[in-house]
């Protein structure tokens, strides 16, 4: 990938506070697009092997996306549910993400995530932070992550041994 | 409920007492002189503290002297660095989108 867009990640302990600044080869309309379009949304926001699927997405203030974290196996790893508490088009927007069921239960408390959007030389930076009360839904919202990968490498490890056995 | 390593050392005196101990194993009465703070309020702090396993005691004679579980920061710190590899992944995927998006758009 683009070796030269600033990607910077900084944990701030005492306000609880993860902060991730990056920049995007692209204009600031199509950034605000890939973070609020559940169809593009679906194409990135799980790290792979994991992949997002959106139940349902209402971009507005007090609206939702419904949506769930598919692992490798093609099974539903966790269900979130964010909900937007403040929307300025192309600049800025504000969620509630929690951790649910199926049934969209809410596993409460969850995480404030603040998204600042800017485009400079036709670059996009995007700013998050994310205000986590416990660190007990962090530790979940890695490990969802951190296991399938895993799943992921020893499957890809049985894969090779089956190919060296033949 | 048992608190969190976020819950200890979001409050200063814990990383202060955190920061100390770290260099050397203390016994709450030093750490109370310390910080200028009653015994009361230090046991609150290592309460916490020895919850999350961020200290733990070893008995040397009459005295309790607290350790920093220096293994127990080090999960917290690959925790973060998992997340921050969590990260990166999802935005190189952003990356091609945004390319792919870009030459649709051409």
């Amino acid at each position: 990938m683009n070796k030269d867009l600033l990607f910077d990640f900084n944990v701030d302990k005492a306000a609880k506070t993860v902060k991730i600044t990056r920049e995007f080869d692209a204009p600031q309309a199509l950034v605000w697009d890939a973070f609020t379009q559940a169809a593009l949304l679906d194409q990135w926001n799980a790290p792979a092997p994991m992949r997002a699927k959106t139940k349902y997405m209402d971009f507005k203030v007090g609206g939702r996306r419904f949506y769930a974290m598919i692992g490798p196996d093609g099974a539903a790893a966790g269900w979130v549910v964010q909900e937007y508490t403040a929307i300025t088009p192309i600049t800025h927007f504000k969620m509630y993400n929690t951790f649910a069921d199926q049934e969209e239960n809410r596993q409460l408390p969850g995480s404030e995530w603040d998204h600042t959007f800017s485009e400079q030389n036709g670059r996009t930076t995007v700013r998050i932070a994310i205000y986590n009360e416990s660190l007990a839904r962090l530790e979940k919202m890695i490990e969802l992550g951190f296991q399938e990968a895993l799943t992921m490498t020893l499957t890809t490890l049985e894969e090779i041994l089956k190919l060296i056995e033949k | 409920m048992k608190p969190d390593i976020f819950q200890a050392i979001a409050d200063p005196t814990r990383r202060a007492i955190l920061t100390l101990i770290a260099i050397q194993a203390l016994t709450p009465n030093v750490m109370a002189e310390k910080f200028d703070m009653t015994r009361q309020a230090v046991s609150k702090h290592i309460k916490v503290l020895q919850e999350c396993d961020l200290i733990r005691p070893e008995p040397s004679g009459r005295e309790i002297y607290y350790h920093f579980n220096a293994k127990k920061m080090q999960e917290f710190d690959h925790w973060l660095d998992q997340f921050r590899k969590n990260w990166e992944t999802q935005f190189n995927q952003l990356d091609e989108l945004l390319s792919t998006l870009k030459k649709q758009k051409k």
